[in-house]
């Protein structure tokens, strides 16, 4: 028996979001008389943060404290609509949505405070604590609780206003047919060092590094969050799980936990992530989207690292001792391949 | 079936129910005392969520028969808090970025409280395997153990 090492790479380039129907999402964002703001949406926070970050979004877009601003999502009736939560467009499609909206609610805000301090609204600006006040003379300032306040019950305004994000519908180029299904990519790129038990067919995760390119990070620890956990759940499809082990036949899948295998604190390795920021031209703030991309470059950088490591080739996920068995004993015996 | 007289301890209060024989703990404590923080995940031990201390000892409610708690101590989450004030390995959870969804995070504080208990200074291969039995689909792992060694060492914030 010998455990062999192997280490592989693989890089992705990664569309933001889907381009069915132009995967739109809204957002309404409004005031409420104690100057306080709420953001509705139907879009779903699974844990991956999307309240922080559209709370945040909504807050600086404003220039209001992140403090005043509270999100309700997760209601399809009363919310405006929304594509779902998948394929990491949370923050790009969701975010930019809350940013026009904030926009549209932004403005009238101001024409509101212009009117209570009678002056043109060009020449106010906020303070991002929660006052507005004439650019060049702070004193001449108002809250935006009185704002809100007087909307409400002078002037009669809505503070509130309204977003959605489209994707614009690609030309198609007449020579070529060539077009742009996506607008933003992300892009990773991960080595994995794996060791592979040549007796047992059993692969453990040694190391991991990558670098993940997401345009700005929005909330650094979050996006922290998802990429730790993301890359889990990618060694997780490379090597454990699967619903149809003996595909096509039903009988034989898993019944529960311990029959649907993913790795435990114990099958963990040590990852180390460096994250590149550059700002995506048409992100919410320059961002792109940490979720499900975080998981993808795991899979083929494991598979490769496989090949390195014993020199078989699976093509076939996920990676079980099995088939690293099966695939030694069919070549011979393992065969590690050079390391570089 | 008749119900049974059934009286325990649970989170320092004394607590008494009738329970139909065969129910499990897990049931007991989320429709019976109400008391939600234990999970039910996959209902046969796989999973770790339903985790509650017996007497201090760390159990799979899933797979605990009522009526053997009878007399004895049950802690859950829901008796984590001290007063006003989150516990130490709450703290650190929220801290580290330990919790996503939330699903795992009640059975992943009770393997912790276990461990701490018996084990104030844990070695990190310790509390791996103090938590090896509860599956967490988001975090990784890795922000768990840290919240749990940060607890251990005191590094938690206020």
């Amino acid at each position: 028996m010998t455990r062999h090492r192997g280490r592989g790479m693989a890089s992705i380039n990664y569309p933001i979001g889907m381009n069915l129907g132009g995967d739109p999402s809204q957002a309404l964002v409004h005031s409420n008389p104690s100057g306080k703001f709420t953001v509705a949406l139907s879009s779903i926070d699974l844990g991956q943060g999307m309240k922080s970050v559209t709370r945040q979004i909504c807050a600086e877009t404003l220039g209001v404290p992140v403090e005043d601003v509270y999100v309700d999502t997760a209601d399809s009736d009363t919310g405006p609509h929304c594509m779902g939560s998948f394929a990491s467009r949370g923050t790009h499609r969701v975010g930019n949505a809350v940013m026009a909206a904030a926009r549209e609610a932004r403005g009238v805000m101001m024409e509101a405070a212009a009117e209570e301090l009678e002056v043109n609204a060009a020449d106010l600006e906020t303070d991002g604590r929660g006052n507005i006040h004439v650019k060049g003379a702070p004193h001449r300032s108002i809250s935006t609780k009185d704002v809100a306040i007087a909307a409400q019950f002078k002037q009669g305004k809505t503070i509130s206003g309204r977003g959605i994000f489209l994707v614009p519908l690609s030309d198609v180029d007449p020579e070529t047919g060539e077009m742009s299904p996506a607008t933003c990519y992300a892009h990773a790129c991960l080595v994995a060092e794996v060791e592979v038990d040549d007796e047992t067919g059993e692969v453990a995760m040694v190391r991991m590094d990558s670098a993940y390119e997401l345009g700005r990070a929005l909330n650094p620890r979050l996006v922290e969050q998802q990429l730790v956990g993301g890359a889990w759940m990618g060694v997780s499809h490379a090597l454990y799980e699967t619903p149809e082990p003996y595909y096509p036949d039903p009988a034989h899948g898993p019944r529960d936990f311990v029959e649907y295998l993913m790795p435990g604190p114990g099958d963990i390795c040590p990852h180390d992530i460096a994250v590149l920021e550059r700002p995506a031209p048409d992100g919410p703030f320059g961002a792109k989207g940490p979720g499900e991309m975080c998981a993808n470059p795991v899979l083929p950088a494991v598979a490769n690292a496989i090949f390195n490591a014993v020199g078989v080739r699976i093509d076939d996920l996920p990676i079980t001792p099995e088939k690293v068995l099966r695939a030694i004993k069919s070549q011979g015996g393992a065969r590690p391949q050079a390391r570089r | 079936m008749s119900k049974i007289p059934l009286q325990f301890r649970h989170n320092g209060r004394d607590v008494a129910i009738f329970v139909d024989g065969g129910t499990n703990l897990l049931v007991a404590l989320r429709e019976l005392i109400g008391d939600m923080t234990p999970k039910f995940g996959c209902g046969q031990g796989g999973c770790g969520t339903c985790s509650v201390l017996i007497d201090g000892e760390l159990h799979l409610s899933c797979l605990t028969l009522a009526e053997t708690v009878a007399g004895r101590s049950v802690e859950t989450l829901d008796g984590m808090k001290q007063g006003p004030n989150l516990h130490p390995l709450q703290r650190a959870f929220a801290d580290h970025f330990a919790a996503q969804c939330g699903y795992c995070t009640p059975g992943m504080l009770m393997a912790a409280k276990a461990l701490l208990d018996r084990n104030p200074a844990p070695s990190r291969d310790e509390v791996v395997e103090a938590i090896s039995g509860n599956i967490c689909r988001c975090t990784g792992y890795e922000p768990i153990i840290n919240a749990i060694l940060a607890a251990a060492g005191g590094r938690v914030s206020a």
